[in-house]
């Protein structure tokens, strides 16, 4: 009975404690070693395990970009691989550090989830793949399909609003996991796969016959897909920013991987204080004024990520398109580092 | 026992303090108890709700009327693309209760046919029996549900090339449809029509059951009821000029349109859940049976019973007292199972609930609802069940 009580009594104790003493995330992530970042189960080009076990993808870098700048070592990352559903109890619950999962910017999740969007890695918008034998052209035809998606997406909201406004009926069938969305669509229960364009074109890669299946010209929605992390914590909020920001400064700047150790002599001070040879920049975030060097020398520029993962060269083989930068004509723009 | 209180009163007395009484003293136990529990539990609701307002995250149940913007794809109510949370919960429960009762049912005839199998003396019988059961429940539930739900779609035609019957019902990878009975002015007096004839049904039975202990004369009850429970509505139908009119499914773009129809992830999960419970219930039954001492069915076939009516009417009757307690956890295992319709995209109270939780982020809440939907049902079932254990139970005289 005595050591009941005791034991209830030292659990309330502790419940009551854990909200009062909690360390910053920037603290938590430098006594365990490692950024522990939330990622999917699987979408290539954007978080998913090579043969070796490694996570490539446009938003692993983002994570790698985070440690390098914290540790100075890109490496330093543990992998919560997350279903659409699973992702942001995950990063409320403290489980992850940082949210790097092809998700939407949008403003539930931005206020009422409690979570702030570090910017965004990759101008998305959503679209519809189909069998080419169905001999559609426009989502416009759609009328009275079976369409199969993610639950807990933007995308099973969009694809029923879009329904709705053009008067035409959906029978949605929703699944927790991508793999079994690819699955009961190439098995023929739906017509129709939804979600973000650039997941067709990387879960098509998954299909029993690829070249049987396009992509409709239509792009239904809005869809900045970003980093996230918990409100709260501006310290750790504004390393995440600027991690990325660097990598698209450093594209603008024309700092790569390959020439960031010659232009830490250049003249231009733009490029001098984002390789940190001149300024303060990183001891002003908490990091070491070589963080944006480090994470351009271990993961690269945008471009580089851009292109080594998604780029033409890659299966997914997506053009720059919206997500060139602003000088060049899209919308990828950062602010200076001054 | 009249000393004892003396007793007791004489030794606190004697050390002076009431604290050495053991009867005060539990009670002081079980009072600081429940206050640290009490303490507990509220102290956990504090945590929570600082820690939600520290992190800006909502909470509330206010979000339940707010619109949902998704459709699940079976609903047994009428839901829009503009219904609420709330709404869209509500389906999700009435799908948890359609699959919970119609499992347990199909589970109930498939394991009791099952473990009367196993124990038959026909040898290919029992080791067929023998085989499913060991087969089935010896495989992760999950990996069941996948192979029944895959199976099933892969092995059905597209909508073009459904299968048809007298083209009224149509099955194809989209799912089974039918015809949907639309029910105009004047069909209440079917409906009255079934209720008298099921209410004279069994008043027939009672009157059988009477005439036979009193007389030993048998009268037909279940025919005359079974023909009553068909007769007397379809001459209500004719009689009020047939008020009922069908809504078939027809091909029309993708896929079938009007009718009722029955979604290939229902199929899936119905066929996994009763299949995998049906082979722990057969288990259980062929406990039952063989807890019923092997004379009772030696002094049945000395009374000239055969082997039907010998394990209808003496084996099962008494195996029933030692199937039902393990039977209600079964009942209750294919309820709480149910929730695995999530992987195979069937809607039911924890699919649906996941998707309210990720689209408003109110994780409590509807953990907190899943939680009391749980509850109740197996609850409910219990005490359904226990009932029924009561009502069969030995009555000793
Ligand atoms: N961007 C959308 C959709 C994200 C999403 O879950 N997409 C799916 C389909 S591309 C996915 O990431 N699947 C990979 C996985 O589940 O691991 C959102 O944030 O809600």
């Amino acid at each position: 009975m005595k050591k009941v009580l005791i034991s209830v009594l030292m659990g309330s104790a502790m419940a009551v404690g854990a909200s009062a003493a909690s360390a910053t995330t920037l603290e938590d992530v430098k006594a365990k070693g490692a950024v522990q970042c939330g990622v999917s189960q699987g979408l290539p080009g954007f978080s998913n395990p090579d043969d070796q076990g490694n996570w490539t993808g446009i938003d692993v870098d983002v994570c790698r970009a985070v440690a390098a700048a914290v540790f100075g070592d890109a490496t330093a990352v543990k992998y919560t691989p997350l279903s659409a559903k699973e992702r942001f109890t995950a990063l409320q619950s403290s489980e992850i550090d940082l949210l790097s999962r092809n998700t939407t910017w949008t403003m539930t999740r931005d206020t009422s989830l409690g979570l702030n969007f570090a910017g965004v890695n990759y101008y998305d918008g959503q679209g519809f793949m189909v069998r080419e034998s169905l001999g559609i052209t426009s989502a416009l035809e759609l009328d009275g399909a079976s369409v199969c998606t993610n639950t807990g997406t933007t995308t099973e909201l969009n694809v029923t609003d879009y329904f709705r406004s053009h008067d035409m009926q959906l029978e949605l069938v929703q699944f927790e996991k991508s793999d079994e969305v690819v699955q009961a669509y190439d098995s023929g229960r739906c017509d129709v796969y939804t979600t973000d364009a650039s997941g067709l074109y990387a879960q098509r890669l998954k299909l029993t016959n690829p070249d049987e299946h396009i992509v409709l010209p239509e792009i239904i929605s809005k869809e900045p897909l970003g980093p996230v992390v918990r409100q709260g914590d501006d310290e750790w909020f504004n390393i995440v920013k600027w991690s990325l920001f660097a990598m698209i400064n450093a594209e603008e700047l024309g700092v790569s991987s390959a020439n960031v150790e010659e232009m830490k002599e250049s003249k231009n001070p733009a490029i001098r204080r984002l390789v940190g040879v001149e300024g303060a920049f990183g001891e002003n975030i908490g990091l070491s004024n070589d963080w944006a060097y480090n994470i351009i020398k271990q993961v690269g520029n945008y471009a580089e990520i851009f292109d080594n993962n998604v780029g033409p060269d890659t299966p997914l083989k997506i053009s720059r398109g919206v997500n060139a930068l602003w000088s060049n004509g899209g919308f990828q723009y950062a602010p200076p580092i001054r | 026992m009249a000393a004892k209180p003396q007793q007791t009163a004489e030794r606190s007395s004697a050390k002076g303090s009431i604290f050495n009484d053991p009867k005060v003293r539990g009670i002081i136990y079980q009072l600081l108890l429940v206050a640290g529990l009490v303490y507990f539990f509220w102290s956990i609701v504090q945590n929570a709700s600082h820690n939600l307002e520290k992190q800006n995250i909502a909470s509330g149940f206010g979000f339940l009327g707010n619109t949902a913007g998704f459709l699940p794809n079976q609903t047994l109510i009428d839901l829009s693309a503009t219904s609420t949370y709330g709404q869209a919960l509500l389906a999700g429960l009435l799908n948890t209760l359609l699959i919970a009762v119609i499992g347990i049912f199909l589970a109930t005839i498939v394991g009791f046919v099952m473990g009367v199998a196993r124990l038959s003396n026909n040898w290919v019988i029992s080791k067929l029996a023998t085989m499913y059961i060991e087969i089935v429940r010896n495989i992760p539930l999950l990996l069941q549900l996948f192979f029944w739900y895959f199976a099933v779609l892969r092995s059905l035609p597209h909508p073009k090339q459904s299968s048809s019957i007298f083209d009224t019902f149509f099955l194809n990878n989209r799912g089974l449809y039918m015809p949907r009975p639309v029910f105009e002015d004047g069909s209440g007096s079917i409906l009255l029509a079934l209720v008298i004839a099921i209410v004279a049904s069994i008043g027939i039975s009672i009157w059988a059951k009477r005439r036979q202990m009193a007389t030993g004369q048998r009268f037909p009850a279940f025919l005359t009821s079974l023909g009553l429970i068909i007769i007397l509505p379809f001459l209500a139908y004719l009689v009020s000029g047939m008020p009922v009119s069908y809504d078939y499914a027809q091909l029309k773009g993708f896929n079938f349109k009007g009718g009722m129809k029955v979604i290939p992830e229902f199929v899936g999960l119905l066929l996994a859940l009763t299949i995998y419970t049906g082979a722990f219930i057969a288990e259980i039954v062929r406990a039952g049976i063989l807890a019923v001492n092997h004379g009772q069915t030696e002094a049945a076939h000395a009374l000239g019973l055969r082997n039907g009516p010998t394990l209808r009417l003496v084996i099962i009757p008494q195996a029933m007292r030692v199937i039902i307690p393990p039977l209600t956890s079964q009942y209750l295992n294919l309820t709480k199972n149910s929730s695995l319709a999530v992987a195979i995209a069937y809607p039911d109270i924890v699919s649906v609930g996941g998707t309210v939780l990720n689209q408003t982020g109110q994780a409590i809440e509807v953990i907190a609802v899943w939680m009391i939907v749980y509850l109740s049902i197996s609850l409910l079932t219990s005490i359904l069940m226990n009932w029924y254990n009561r009502s069969i139970a030995l009555v000793e005289r």
